[in-house]
């Protein structure tokens, strides 16, 4: 059995996890799977980066005792993965405390809910009416229908 | 039928991903940045650890940007979770266990975070590790003791202490000839705690910033929670 591709493994994994994300966020309807999606999504972009400076056969860019090794992996890319971590989980709070104030404000986190309270609040506080389709029909009483019907 | 057209999109995009992937060899980065980097950066800057000269040497200007980028997310965090009172409810202590080990982690995990932090610039680690690190500790008696009261106010002044710090050594640099955020200080001995000029004093600040503003952050959602009924 020959050994498994590790360069192929490791990047089906950094595009899976890039996929999955990408797919929470637009099929998910729970505010907190969206954001979880987000997090799966950076982890998988991270690691894509960090493949992109692997080097065969090098070792990490760390020089000890003063010499210095031979091959080095490319610093940028963990440079960049290195604040891009710190920074998507300072994000990902921000991310989780619209949601926490959602919650208390509306009582649920589902997206579908949360647009027609949205669309209701934001028109009453613009002072227009809900802004329905075009194709709707006209939003006639019931006891008008009737009369008009006989 | 939206479920659908997000699949197909999605197979696309992880064909063109592939696509692109296979077009070099894994393990034979194209980037000849990175190569130029770890030939000159032992002479240019003098840190062991080449991945701290390029977060605190070559793009450090990012790094303030990055650095703007947390300020904001708690700053915004802060604001729009507000202040909780005086009087707020809030829930009761943790078990035993979580207590003790609140106790114990505490003194060690604010002495890992600094170690870490300090010695950004000689082995894997830094600022940003670090800081998180000393987050952790921070947020810590918080679980164990809802009730305690978060230092707010100390922890902004801690913060800003440090960010201003970081824009200082820059404008130092810039008014003595350099470049902004250019080290100062000489190289000193590779390898020695007291080496890469004004690197590890950078990574201080950056350390202190990130710690402060996450345990803040992570303060308020926490503060935040035992308001709500």
């Amino acid at each position: 059995m020959t050994p498994p591709d590790i360069g192929l493994m490791l990047f089906t994994a950094a595009f899976g996890l890039v996929g999955i994300g990408a797919l929470g966020i637009v099929m998910a309807n729970h505010l907190v799977r969206i954001v979880l999606s987000i997090v799966l999504l950076e982890t998988g972009a991270n690691l894509l980066l960090m493949l992109s400076g692997y080097r065969a056969g090098a070792v990490a860019p760390i020089i000890v005792d003063g010499v210095v090794p031979a091959s080095m992996v490319d610093p940028v890319p963990q440079a960049l993965v290195l604040t891009a971590i710190v920074i998507g989980v300072a994000v990902q709070a921000f991310m989780m405390t619209l949601v926490l104030r959602l919650y208390t404000v509306y009582g649920t986190l589902d997206i579908r809910e949360l647009r027609t309270h949205l669309e209701r609040d934001l028109a009453k506080a613009a002072g227009v009416p809900l802004p329905g389709s075009a194709d709707a029909p006209l939003d006639v009483p019931a006891t008008v229908m009737r009369k008009g019907g006989s | 039928m939206r479920n659908y057209l997000s699949l197909l999109f999605l197979a696309g995009l992880a064909f063109l991903l592939f696509v692109i992937a296979g077009q070099f060899e894994f393990g034979m980065a194209p980037m000849l940045v990175g190569s130029a980097i770890n030939q000159a950066s032992p002479e240019q800057v003098g840190a062991a650890n080449i991945v701290t000269s390029v977060v605190l040497g070559y793009r450090a200007i990012d790094t303030l940007g990055e650095l703007a980028i947390l300020f904001a997310a708690a700053t915004a965090g802060g604001l729009v979770l507000g202040h909780a009172g005086t009087s707020a409810r809030h829930d009761p202590d943790a078990g035993f266990i979580l207590r003790a080990a609140a106790d114990v982690l505490f003194p060690l995990l604010l002495m890992v975070g600094l170690f870490i932090i300090v010695h950004g610039h000689l082995t894997p680690g830094g600022g940003f590790q670090g800081g998180v690190i000393l987050a952790a500790a921070f947020f810590l008696p918080l679980l164990a003791r809802p009730g305690t009261r978060f230092p707010h106010g100390s922890f902004a002044i801690v913060e800003g202490i440090a960010g201003a710090a970081f824009i200082v050594t820059g404008l130092l640099a810039l008014l003595t000839g350099g470049e902004f955020l250019q080290p100062l200080l000489g190289q000193g001995e590779m390898g020695g705690l007291l080496s890469a000029g004004t690197l590890p004093l950078l990574y201080i600040a950056v350390g202190l910033k990130v710690g402060t503003e996450l345990a803040g952050l992570m303060a308020h959602i926490a503060e935040y929670e035992a308001l709500d009924p």
